[in-house]
């Protein structure tokens, strides 16, 4: 009984071998085909646009006019750096943006991560808490703190009570010190949770005997943590910090729902800033060119990244 | 050889396949009926606007009725993604036989070539309120039912216990008179007196703020040539404009974050609104007689008002313009523009039509709104530069909203302006 398990067990893979060898030619057009759908939705919606916005910066096309496009060689670059101040401004937000949303939704996601991997009663309820915002529509965030940051909003009226009267905070979104900071707040709190699930499963797959033997070892909770779970977190690492990087440069929706930019330019990001010259404003060669910038901008810096955080050989 | 083909055909019936939708929409307006009628499509923004669609229903139904040569098929767009709607099927050679437009943006259209003049003969486009009929470069491309009016609601009681004057259409408030009425106003007890919508985005900034820009003396563009702005949006008026416009919210007479609407006046938290007419009956059946619907300031060259409203046109494309315009002809009946007006609450676009109106006749009660929208009325800027224009004024006023210093702002607003118009080649207009 027990022994012809083993021995069908050896047949299959021979027999499938032989069925590959013979019909190998029609598997690879097969997958080819099956990958086709993907493929060519991906040269429509990715590959094509990429290549026409590549043209289209170095024209002065518009989005509808019945005049030809001109090529104008280098003008839409020259113009964003030397002659389009909200451009400055943009990148400048959007750094700003990225250097503070990086690691500081990075971490929290991580001490998240650490809190609901205990054995606790309830945790998945925490979980479920924490990934809520995830699920949420970022429109439906947006406009909800929108509310809530309103001058006799939801945070003002918690900050009165809270100081007993004595602040009685300001009006976040409109004032131009603040609206930034305010959008990376909601920004790190809707997003983070979904990092705390990357670094939980980053968690997970640290086998327990590591901790055991550290443990026979005497090492205490945060020697645990930097000799084991920091090191066995590195491929996560690498994972989060690079698709936290790429969200906080791609930042739009919070501006274009709360914003729009405002004020006086203090929250206008370069994507917002693209769609806005685009298709407000109607001038798609420009906005392409500004989009070709950020394209290369996202590349330097995911590459910068890919070397920072390599697997040292 | 033989063995490759399958997989790559495949493909190619996909790609083909996915052209083929894609063109299957292609010739909007070209289909025929069972009995060999002749369809128009028409596409409106109306979705979602219940009392506007039911007019637009019984005006088709009666139109195909009517005839035994066309047929009218519509089909309603939410307002939000109309425009993209239209850009996008004119770019693909897609538009609908007729279709309907917000104001400002037919001589941009227009000038792109996805209209064709209305040719509607001239005895009816001359009945129209002339805010309700679009000209561009001489031709007219685009008519409509009705206007819309903005002016200042309040409540006798309020304005009568502080001792403040009713002005008039003769006698508006002039400038001063209106600083010291919300002086007076903010003193009785209102946290900021007047609501001015500031916190609604879009085309509602220079909708509602350019005709007080205007009041001052400044304007958009320069409308002698279409070709700058310079001098109109960044002299001495226009300044003036701004730091006025600045000191409204400095000196907390109004508020940029309350609700969008009318609540804030309907609950007694502000004693001015101003805003639309869409809001007065609301506003009416909340106060009842009380409601004063009164003129905006002068703020030196006499009260102004945005003019111009949703409008219809004929697309470039339509392979039966002939029908279309048996279509509009039609549907400018009185009795059709009375039910717009009195569904949507509008400003009917013919005298004849407005004096059937429930609320718009000789002694309606939101008559004032018909005197304002002819007396002050004022179309924004008839330029293809138009989309630009309003998306760099409602960053600037923005901006001066919140403090920003108004001659560098208003400065940068024109060099934008100017250059975009410059890199269009003039639109036109050179």
């Amino acid at each position: 009984m027990t022994v012809t398990p083993p021995t069908v067990a050896a047949e299959t893979p021979r027999r499938s071998l032989r069925r590959f060898r013979s019909i190998k030619g029609r598997q690879t057009w097969a997958g080819l085909a099956m990958m086709a759908p993907a493929g060519i939705l991906l040269v429509l919606f990715l590959g094509i646009p990429v290549i026409l916005a590549f043209g289209l910066s170095f024209t002065n096309a518009r989005l509808i006019s019945p005049n030809p496009p001109r090529f104008v060689g280098l003008d839409n670059f020259m113009r964003a750096f030397t002659a389009d101040p909200v451009f400055i401004d943009s990148v400048w937000n959007t750094i700003v943006f990225a250097l503070v949303v990086v690691p500081v939704q990075a971490g929290l996601g991580l001490l998240l991560a650490l809190l609901v991997n205990r054995r606790l009663r309830g945790v998945t309820a925490f979980r479920v808490i924490f990934f809520i915002p995830v699920v949420t529509s970022i429109v439906v965030v947006s406009i909800l703190w929108k509310f809530m940051y309103q001058e006799d909003g939801l945070i003002n009226s918690m900050i009165d009570m809270l100081t007993f009267g004595a602040w009685s905070g300001v009006d976040w979104l409109n004032n131009p010190n603040t609206a930034l900071g305010a959008i990376i707040v909601l920004s790190i709190w809707q997003a983070v949770g979904f990092h705390m699930i990357i670094w939980l499963a980053g968690l997970q797959t640290i086998p327990e005997e590591l901790y055991e033997a550290a443990k026979m070892d005497g090492a205490g909770p945060w020697r645990q943590f930097t000799a084991v779970t920091w090191p066995g977190l590195r491929p996560t690492m690498v994972f989060v910090l690079v698709t936290i990087t790429i969200a906080a440069l791609g930042l739009f929706v919070q501006v274009d729902v709360m914003t729009q930019g405002g004020p006086v330019n203090s929250t206008t990001t370069i994507v917002f800033h693209a769609v806005r010259k685009g298709y407000e404003q109607q001038e798609i060669g420009y906005a392409a060119a500004i989009s070709l910038i950020f394209f290369v901008a996202v590349l330097i810096i995911a590459l910068i990244q890919r070397r920072l955080t390599r697997e040292k050989a | 050889m033989k063995r490759r083909t399958p997989p790559i055909i495949g493909s190619a019936a996909l790609v083909g396949v996915l052209a083929l939708t894609g063109c299957g929409q292609a010739g909007q307006g070209s289909g025929t009926t069972e009995d060999g009628r002749t369809q128009l499509t028409m596409w409106t923004h109306s979705a979602g606007n219940p009392a506007e669609l039911e007019v637009y229903e019984r005006i088709i139904s009666d139109f195909n009725d009517s005839q035994d040569e066309y047929e009218v098929v519509h089909e309603s767009f939410p307002q939000g993604a109309y425009n993209d709607a239209i850009v996008a099927a004119a770019a693909s050679g897609d538009l609908p036989c007729l279709l309907d437009l917000d104001g400002p943006i037919m001589p941009n259209w227009a000038w792109a070539g996805y209209l064709q003049p209305l040719d509607l003969p001239e005895e009816l486009t001359d009945s129209l309120l002339p805010t309700a009929v679009g000209v561009w470069d001489d031709q007219i491309y685009s008519a409509g039912y009705w206007d819309a009016a903005l002016s200042i609601f309040a409540r006798k009681s309020v304005l009568d216990q502080n001792g403040i004057r009713i002005p008039t259409v003769d006698q508006p408030w002039t400038t001063d008179e209106f600083g010291r009425a919300l002086a007076t106003l903010k003193a009785a007890g209102y946290d900021t007196p007047i609501d001015i919508g500031a916190e609604d985005a879009g085309e509602w900034w220079p909708y509602a703020y350019s005709p007080l820009l205007q009041s001052f003396g400044g304007d958009l563009i320069d409308r002698s040539t279409m070709l700058t702005s310079d001098g109109a949006l960044n002299g001495a008026e226009a300044v003036e404009w701004g730091q006025w416009f600045q000191s409204l919210f400095a000196d907390g007479y109004a508020s940029n974050s309350a609700t969008i609407g009318n609540q804030e006046f309907v609950d007694d938290e502000v004693a001015l609104s101003y805003t639309g007419v869409w809001n007065a009956l609301a506003a009416l059946d909340a106060v009842g007689d009380d409601l004063l619907i009164l003129p905006p300031p002068d703020l030196g060259t006499g009260p102004k008002i945005g003019g111009g409203s949703w409008q219809w046109a004929i697309s470039s494309s339509c392979p039966d313009p002939e029908g279309a315009r048996e279509y509009l002809e039609f549907s400018f009946a009185d009795e059709y523009i009375t039910a717009f007006a009195d569904n949507q609450i509008v400003i009917p676009a013919t005298e004849s039509a407005a004096a059937d109106s429930k609320y718009f006749g000789e002694d309606g009660v939101l008559r004032p709104f018909v005197e304002l929208s002819q007396k002050f009325a004022v179309l924004r800027p008839e330029t293809p530069a138009y989309a630009v224009i309003s998306s760099t004024f409602e960053t600037a006023a923005k901006d001066i909203m919140n403090g920003a210093d108004v001659q560098a702002t208003l400065d940068r607003a024109v060099s934008e302006i100017d250059a975009n118009i410059a890199s269009n080649d003039g639109y036109g207009f050179q």
